[in-house]
């Protein structure tokens, strides 16, 4: 009982914080510095019609591979965690097949849903979204298939070479940037391109699909290795 | 922000905060896990209203699509694993 009370003093506590920042807070009548900044001189500098992708990207590129850099950290110290219960069963278990109406919805939506994460990522310099938004997609798509057919194995191969793959590819781009442009991760080595189309803005398009496919492959390692192992 | 989209925008509130209430609260855990996703999936709204459509994905993509899903996976894996742990161990 007391439990209960102090729980329900605690989450009114919150509450009240958080209304007197809701109750003080005002919107600006117009954009501060930074924002002005970032709005006046992205089309012309950086050449992407969508101003959050330059600076995710380019601006504060950096920053984004940091970000990559712990989720291939976090995939990988539990593929290694996941791998220890993994050895121990050799003989696998059968596992119940997933019913009709999965397979078939699997069958129908998968492609759908990979190809809107591929649409997203792509079109991560014109649309809201990118790589990290159209990865998270992809994998869903991926995981719809584990679902479907817990039975077949996954290519951990092809998923660990295309993270690899696309995080060597990604660096290489930015160092590029740093011999061919301003600096790191720099996208005006290649033409900006008019404003709006979809070769435009640099090398940001390439650099959000490697970012795509490689949280793609980043989350589905994870999925796949949930879904390999048995419980420990 | 006009009349109605300060309605909406409460209204939309308020669903979270009982999806919230559902998920803890529920007896039941696939429902808890649904509303879960419910409170992403309303959060993303939330965002798109207050036109940051990039977030908005990230949560509609993460938050409600990818960590729902997760979470019914495991749920049936730790299921399945109270079904047939009596007779192994």
């Amino acid at each position: 009982m007391i439990k209960r009370v102090s729980v329900l003093l605690l989450l009114l506590a919150v509450g009240a914080i958080f209304a007197t920042l809701l109750a003080g807070y005002e919107a600006d009548p117009e954009l501060n510095l930074t924002a002005r900044y970032y709005a006046d001189r992205t089309a012309a500098d950086i050449g992407a019609a969508n101003i959050v992708t330059a600076i995710v990207v380019t601006y504060r590129g950096l920053d984004t591979l940091g970000e990559v850099t712990v989720l291939f950290l976090s995939a990988a110290i539990l593929g290694l965690v996941l791998a220890q219960g993994r050895k121990r069963e050799q003989a696998r278990r059968e596992r119940v097949p997933a019913g009709e109406l999965l397979t078939t919805g699997t069958r129908i939506l998968a492609p759908l849903i990979m190809l809107l994460g591929v649409h997203v990522f792509v079109n991560g310099h014109l649309t809201p979204g990118g790589g990290f938004q159209g990865g998270a997609i992809v994998a869903s798509g991926v995981l719809l298939l584990l679902l479907a057919d817990p039975v077949k194995h996954f290519a951990h191969g092809l998923i660990a070479a295309v993270e690899s793959l696309a995080g060597i590819f990604y660096v290489a781009i930015g160092l590029l940037g740093l011999l061919l442009a301003g600096g790191f991760l720099d996208n005006r080595f290649l033409p900006t391109g008019e404003l709006g189309a979809l070769f435009s803005a640099g090398a940001i398009p390439l650099i959000y699909s490697l970012i795509g496919l490689k949280v793609g492959a980043e989350f589905s390692a994870i999925l796949a290795d949930l879904s390999d192992t048995e419980e420990l | 922000m006009g009349m109605l989209m300060t309605a909406m925008t409460v209204l939309l509130c308020i669903a979270m905060i009982v999806a919230a209430f559902v998920a803890i609260a529920g007896k039941s855990l696939p429902i808890a896990i649904l509303s879960a996703g419910l409170v992403s999936l309303v959060a993303s709204v939330l965002f798109l209203v207050l036109a940051s459509p990039d977030v908005a994905m990230t949560e509609a993509a993460i938050g409600s699509g990818l960590t729902t899903f997760l979470f019914f996976f495991v749920l049936g894996r730790v299921r399945k694993g109270e079904h047939d742990g009596g007779e192994h161990d």
